[in-house]
């Protein structure tokens, strides 16, 4: 059977909070492998994000074992971390987080910069991604001439550049109408079907129904996980 | 690196005000020390210009002759020829206070010397016309003189036409026997270095109806024994006069050490001024630099979020601070240029902007720049990029 991508082995991550401990993560275990659509879902304060950060390798955890694909992370530098993000990591966060004073172009180009391509290939590869999204006419234009919802598909863009083993999305839709939300859903649906792995961070259900499977958190704990239609059936 | 550099480029292309901000300082620091530097070596140079072109070979020597005590010219002759191993020359001054004449013509800024036959070396003057005063006109007291260019061209249109002809000098007619050439552009005019008519010193004397000659020029052949000429004056002229106060002794070469000694201490206060306002400039870099930091804290997150390594964000922030104090510097060194040159005309200076200020000045600039954009740099770098992320 095929190695996992992203495998959580007993995960605890606590801040110290003057005298008190907030366990974030609360022994989390996890597995994900190459080609699912995990919906990750909690509420507010329920511990999201930190499984997001840390899956994402922007942190590392207070005890136990996390392994991208079969590479641990906690013993990993700063620059480790950050080539392991370059290469196997696409972020969509809920702010887009584009450079403004960047064109669209450029902020796509970013990751493909880290990674040391050279420029014609560079620029190639995102362009061939802000296509993908249908933006690729307005490649010249900076991000604040853009709508929200075409922000978003600007990152998701830039995720897809560098061809990334995973696609990490933090409330992609959490500053989107509900029109431009559905867009946006579908097009990461999409991705999974052309074979990508997509994790998507919500605090709303029907957003992870969308999903072809559901994780819920619960006090840094997982409380639920499972296919999504026994998800459906428990809500 | 090279996409460091263009990436800087296209950050200070992209926040030009800030960038304008950060290279005002670095502007005005330039430019003024290259101005002030400029302009006080201008000064300096043309004071040792001035000066040198005193001659810094002579020793000036003033005799205060009483009718007990007294140095004749034939007394300092025997010593000068005693001594020819430290001199090259010597002649005395008899300075004649009165207008020349020729005709209806009448020039009363006309400087009218007794000299003797060396006083053209020692002037390192050339004749354009004729000869130059001889031994035996002042032992025969001839009525000969040899006059400046400008004199020759005012009282009888050119040098060729001023041979022969006779000036008029405090009642007598001197024969001209010589014309030197023009010393520079300045030198004609009235009161100018071409404006002069030198006599016999023996003739001289006696037009002055004082029986002994108080003023002497010594040229020396070494300047590094001006010290020791002008001890051997002073001894000799204590044998005859017992009383410091009767004469005095004056090497140029030594005034010229301590203008020079003058020069050295104004240039190090300079030099000081230079350094506080480069430091001043610096100061300013590097606040600018951290507001930028912290600005741009969020792009620093997710520029690390996308994989970009510390060095990579390091090395983008030292080289924009860096591009930046270069340019800076650059625009202070054509504004200080400038500026050094119009003033330097304003104030009638030959002022060029010194290599050496616009050298420093310049590489100080940058590596201020560099040094004040390191450190918010580091700190940018070595941020966690959730935390980076976080900030707004
Ligand atoms: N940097 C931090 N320092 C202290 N406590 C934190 C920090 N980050 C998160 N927490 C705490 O951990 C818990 C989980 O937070 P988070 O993962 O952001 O939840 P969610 O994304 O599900 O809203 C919360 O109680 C939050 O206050
Ligand atoms: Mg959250």
């Amino acid at each position: 059977m095929e190695e996992p991508l992203i495998e959580l082995r007993d995960i605890y991550k606590v801040y110290q909070m003057g005298d008190e401990e907030v366990r974030a993560s609360d022994g989390v275990s996890l597995t994900i492998r190459r080609g699912e659509f995990v919906a990750v879902v909690g509420k507010s304060g329920s511990g999201k994000s930190t499984l997001m950060n840390i899956i994402g390798a922007l942190d590392v955890p207070t005890e136990g074992e996390y392994l991208l694909g079969g590479e641990d992370t906690s013993q990993m530098s700063d620059d480790q971390l950050a080539d392991i993000r370059n290469r196997m990591i696409g972020f969509v966060f809920q702010q887009y987080n584009l450079l403004p004073k960047l064109n669209l172009l450029e902020n796509v180009e970013l990751p493909l910069l880290y990674a040391g391509i050279p420029a014609k290939e560079r620029r190639e590869r995102a362009m061939e991604s802000l296509e993908k999204v249908g933006l690729k006419e307005k490649w010249k234009n900076l991000p604040s001439q853009l709508s929200g919802g075409q922000q978003q598909r600007v990152s998701i863009a830039r995720a897809l550049a560098g061809s990334p083993s995973l696609i990490l999305a933090d409330e992609p839709t959490g500053a989107l109408d509900s029109r431009t939300s559905r867009e946006v859903l579908d097009f990461l649906k999409q991705l999974n079907q052309e074979g990508n792995t997509i994790i998507i961070i919500t605090h709303d259900s029907s957003i992870a129904l969308e999903a072809k499977r559901v994780v819920r958190i619960h006090d840094g704990k997982i409380n639920f996980d499972g296919d999504v239609n026994e998800y459906a059936a428990i809500l | 690196m090279l996409q460091s550099f263009k990436l800087a480029l296209r950050s200070i292309r992209s926040n030009k005000m800030r960038s304008f901000l950060t290279m005002l300082g670095i502007i005005i620091g330039v430019a003024s020390v290259i101005i002030l530097v400029s302009l006080v070596n201008a000064y300096m140079s043309y004071m040792t210009e001035s000066f040198a072109s005193l001659g810094t070979n002579q020793i000036n020597v003033n005799v205060i002759n009483l009718s007990s005590r007294f140095v004749s010219a034939d007394q300092m002759y025997e010593f000068y020829e005693e001594q020819e191993a430290l001199f090259d020359n010597m002649t005395p001054m008899v300075n004649v206070d009165t207008a020349v004449k020729h005709g209806s013509d009448s020039m009363s800024s006309t400087s009218v010397t007794g000299v003797s036959e060396g006083y053209l070396d020692i002037k390192d003057y050339g004749l354009v016309q004729g000869r130059n005063i001889q031994y035996s006109d002042i032992v025969s007291r001839q009525k000969v003189c040899v006059v400046g260019y400008y004199v020759a061209s005012e009282l009888y249109g050119s040098p060729e036409k001023a041979i022969d002809e006779t000036v008029k000098i405090g009642g007598y007619a001197f024969r001209i026997v010589g014309v030197t050439e023009r010393q520079d552009k300045e030198s004609m005019k009235d009161g100018g270095t071409d404006d002069f008519v030198w006599l016999p010193y023996s003739c001289a004397v006696k037009m002055s109806r004082n029986a002994n000659i108080s003023n002497y020029i010594f040229t020396i052949r070494q300047l590094d024994r001006a010290d020791e000429a002008r001890e051997q004056i002073e001894e000799f002229l204590y044998g005859i006069f017992k009383n410091e106060d009767l004469y005095n002794v004056v090497a140029m070469s030594e005034m010229l050490d301590s203008l020079n000694s003058m020069i050295a201490m104004v240039s190090a206060g300079l030099g000081g001024i230079a350094g506080i306002s480069l430091l001043v400039a610096g100061v300013g870099v590097m606040n600018i630099m951290l507001v930028s930091v912290t600005e741009r804290t969020r792009e620093i997150g997710i520029r690390k979020a996308l994989g970009a390594r510390k060095g990579v964000i390091l090395e983008q922030f030292v080289i924009e601070a860096a591009v930046q104090s270069a340019m800076g510097g650059i625009i202070g060194i054509l504004l200080g240029s400038a500026a050094t040159r119009l003033a330097g005309a304003a104030a009638g200076l030959d002022a060029t902007p010194t290599p050496s200020a616009v050298l420093i000045s310049f590489s100080v600039s940058v590596a201020i720049g560099l040094f004040f954009g390191y450190a918010p740099a580091r700190r940018a770098a070595g941020l966690n990029p959730i935390d980076a992320l976080r900030s707004e």
